[in-house]
C-alpha cells in the first residue's frame, strides 16, 4: 500500500527515454485498438460496464484498477474469449466484435495470461516453434518435421535466447520452474509477432530481480507495437506506461497521462481504502 | 555434411532431433518383415493383432495426440469392414480398390460425425461417440437386404493382390494375408508418423494440452479437431477393410462396443501419445487373450481384469521394469 502512497508520482519524473519515444512515436499516433460502449453481464453482474477505449499505436497503456474492477474480463473481451452483452470492437476502424479468438490473433491481436496456460506436454521449444509456425502459416503443414524450417528454428532460438530459456528448451514444460514457465508464457506470446499485445499480470509471482528484465524486454519491443498492460505494481506501471486507465466496477473511473493519474487523489483514494473508494465513485456513478 | 551442422544453433538442431529415427523404432519396423519370415505357422493370429494395432494406431491419433476420447471408435472400423466387403461382393474382387473404398468411406464418415465431438466434455464425447456406433450397429442390422443383417454379409470372394511383382491370391495358412496387412500397417504408421512430428502434429498436441492457449497462439481448433479425426477414422476404415477382406466376411461384431472397449484396452496397455503404443498393446493383449483363453477359455475375461488393474497401480513405467518393484522409493 505504501506504494501508492506519495511515491506515485516520484518515478514518472525519471522517465526521460519513454517520453522522448512517445514524442517520436506521437508524430504517426493513431488509434488501432478501439471500444465502444462495451457492456459485459454475468447475471447481474455488470463485469465491464459502458467501457470505450482507445489503444492508439505504440502505446504503452496501463489498466489498473483494484481486484474485481474487471480488468481482465476486458482482455477476455478484446481477445474473443467472451462475446460482450453490447457494444463493439474495433482493430484498425474494422469491427472485430464477432471475430474468434484465432482470428484476431492473425489480425495481431495477442494476449499473456494472468495464471500461466501452457502446453504442459510439449517442450518450451517445440511450444515456441508452434507458436512461430503459426505465425508464419505453415502450422497446417503435415508432411514437412517441423525441424526442417530454418527460418523457424532461428526465431525460436533467438527468443529462448532473450528469455533465458535456452537451457531447458528440451524440458518437459511441466517439470519447469515457476520462474521459468512465467517467462515461457510471456515469449509464446511474443513468438506471434503481435501488434497489439496485452499484458495480463506478467510478472506476477516472478521474483523482484527478473521483473526488471522481463520490462526490459517488452519494452525493447517495436514502438508501433501497441501494449496494453494489466499490472498491480504501480512502481512498474508508472515506469512503463505514458497512459493510465483506471478501471473501477467494469466501468471507466479515469483516464489521462501518468503525471494526470498518479496525482488524481480520486486515483489514490481508490487504492488507499474501500471507503473512500466508494465516495470518489460516487459522482461517476 | 559436418560443417553444415556446426552452422546450426542449438535449438535448430534439437528442432530436428524430434523427428530423428530412434534405434527402437527401427527395430520395431525390422520386426515386421522378420515376424513374416520367422513364425509362418501364426500368420492368422498375427494377421489379427496387426489389425487390431492398425486400429488403435488410429484411436492413438485422436486419444493420445489430439486428447478425444472415444468410446466408438469401432464405427469407423464397421464401416471401413462393410464398405470393403460390400465393394467386393458388389463392385469388383480387387482388394487394393476395395480397401481404398474402405479408407475413403470411413474417412467421409469421420468428416460428417466430427462435428459432435467439437464442443461439450469428455464425458459427452463418449456418449455421442458411443451412440455414433451403436446407431450404424442397428443400421446394420435392419438394412439387412443390404448388409445381410444379423447374419452378417456372407459370400465376400476377394481376388488376388494384383501388384507389379505379380499376383498374390489369398490362402488358407494366411501367409498373404498377414503380409499384406503388414505393409498395408507400416505404411499407416509411416505416414502417421511424418504427421505426429510436423506442425499439424505438434498442434494436436498443443490443443490436447490447453485449448484456450492453443487458440490465443491463433490455431483454429475446430479445424484441426476436424481434420485429426477423419484421419484418424481413415486409417480405422483401412483396419476394417483389412478385416473383411482377410477374414472374407463382414458382421455386425464389427461395430460392437467390445470392439471399441477393446482397442481402448490395447491402448492403455501399450500406453498413448507416442504412436507405438497401439502396437506393443495389441501384441501383449492379444498374446495374453490366446494363452489365457487356451488355458482357461471361461476366465479370460478375469485374467484380462486382474492384469489391468495390477498394470495400472503398478504404473505401465514401473511394469516394464520388474527389478524396480520391490526397490524403496528413494
Amino acid at each position: 500500500m505504501s506504494a501508492a502512497g506519495p511515491p506515485l508520482g516520484a518515478n514518472a519524473a525519471s522517465r526521460g527515454g519513454a517520453a522522448a519515444r512517445a514524442a517520436s512515436v506521437g508524430a504517426m499516433s493513431s488509434v488501432v485498438l478501439e471500444t465502444r460502449s462495451l457492456v459485459k453481464r454475468f447475471g447481474g453482474l455488470s463485469a465491464t460496464n459502458d467501457v470505450s477505449l482507445q489503444v492508439e499505436r505504440g502505446a504503452r497503456h496501463a489498466l489498473i484498477g483494484p481486484n474485481g474492477a474487471g480488468k481482465t474480463t476486458l482482455i477476455n473481451l478484446l481477445t474473443g474469449v467472451l462475446e460482450p452483452t453490447s457494444g463493439s470492437i474495433a482493430l484498425d476502424g474494422s469491427d472485430i466484435t464477432k471475430l474468434s479468438v484465432h482470428a484476431r490473433v492473425h489480425r495481431g491481436i495477442v494476449r499473456t495470461f494472468q495464471i500461466n496456460q501452457l502446453f504442459n506436454g510439449l517442450t518450451p521449444l517445440s511450444s515456441l516453434a508452434l507458436a512461430v509456425s503459426v505465425q508464419r502459416g505453415s502450422s497446417a503443414g503435415w508432411w514437412k518435421p517441423i525441424g526442417r524450417d530454418a527460418a523457424v528454428a532461428a526465431e525460436c532460438a533467438s527468443l529462448l535466447e532473450r528469455f533465458r530459456l535456452a537451457d531447458v528448451m528440451d524440458q518437459p514444460v511441466h517439470s519447469l520452474a515457476y520462474g521459468k514457465r512465467r517467462l515461457l508464457e510471456i515469449a509464446t506470446a511474443l513468438a506471434c509477432r503481435p501488434r497489439v499485445l496485452l499484458l495480463d499480470e506478467p510478472v506476477a509471482g516472478v521474483p523482484e530481480g527478473d521483473r526488471q528484465e522481463i520490462f526490459e524486454t517488452i519494452n525493447a519491443l517495436p514502438a508501433d507495437v501497441s501494449i496494453l498492460l494489466i499490472e498491480h505494481d504501480m512502481d512498474l506501471v508508472f515506469n512503463f506506461a505514458r497512459t493510465v486507465t483506471v478501471l473501477v466496477n467494469g466501468a471507466v473511473f479515469a483516464e489521462g497521462d501518468v503525471a494526470t493519474i498518479s496525482n488524481d487523489p480520486r486515483v489514490k483514494a481508490v487504492y488507499l481504502g474501500e471507503d473512500d473508494m466508494v465516495d470518489a465513485q460516487a459522482p461517476h456513478g | 555434411m559436418s560443417t553444415g551442422k556446426a552452422a546450426l544453433s542449438p535449438a535448430a538442431r534439437s528442432l530436428r532431433r524430434y523427428a530423428r529415427w530412434r534405434w527402437w523404432e527401427l527395430a520395431l519396423f525390422a520386426a515386421l518383415p522378420l515376424s513374416w519370415l520367422l513364425l509362418p505357422g501364426q500368420s492368422l493370429l498375427l494377421n489379427e493383432i496387426a489389425i487390431v494395432a492398425l486400429f488403435a494406431v488410429s484411436l492413438d491419433l485422436i486419444l493420445g495426440y489430439a486428447g478425444i476420447v472415444s468410446l466408438g471408435h469401432a464405427a469407423f472400423l464397421g464401416f471401413g469392414a462393410y464398405a470393403a466387403a460390400l465393394f467386393a461382393k458388389d463392385v469388383m474382387p480387387d482388394p487394393l480398390v476395395g480397401l481404398g473404398v474402405a479408407i475413403v468411406a470411413s474417412a467421409l464418415l469421420g468428416a460428417a460425425t466430427s462435428a459432435l465431438i467439437l464442443r461439450g466434455t469428455d464425458l459427452t464425447r463418449l456418449m455421442v461417440t458411443l451412440g455414433v456406433a451403436s446407431i450404424l450397429y442397428e443400421l446394420a442390422n435392419k438394412l439387412d437386404w443390404l448388409t445381410g443383417g444379423a447374419d452378417g454379409l456372407q459370400g465376400v470372394v476377394m481376388g488376388p493382390i494384383v501388384t507389379p511383382f505379380g499376383r498374390f491370391d489369398f490362402d488358407l495358412s494366411g501367409r498373404t494375408a498377414y503380409a499384406y496387412s503388414l505393409i498395408v500397417l507400416a505404411v499407416a504408421l509411416l505416414i502417421a508418423r511424418r504427421i505426429v512430428h510436423s506442425p499439424f502434429g505438434i498442434s494436436l498436441q498443443a490443443l490436447r494440452d490447453n485449448r484456450l492457449r492453443a487458440s490465443s497462439i491463433g490455431l483454429s481448433v475446430r479445424l484441426r479437431l476436424v481434420a485429426v479425426y477423419t484421419i484418424a477414422a481413415a486409417i480405422a476404415g483401412a483396419a476394417g477393410g483389412l478385416l473383411a477382406q482377410t477374414s472374407g466376411f463382414a458382421s455386425l461384431d464389427v461395430f460392437d462396443f467390445h470392439r471399441s472397449a477393446e482397442v481402448l484396452l490395447v491402448l492403455v496397455i501399450g500406453g498413448t501419445g507416442y504412436l507405438y503404443g497401439g502396437i506393443f498393446g495389441a501384441v501383449v493383449f492379444k498374446l495374453l487373450h490366446d494363452l489365457v483363453s487356451a488355458w482357461t477359455p471361461q476366465y479370460w475375461n478375469f485374467w484380462l481384469g486382474l492384469f489391468l488393474v495390477v498394470l495400472v497401480l503398478v504404473g505401465r513405467e514401473r511394469f516394464v521394469r520388474p527389478w524396480t518393484w520391490f526397490r524403496r522409493k528413494a
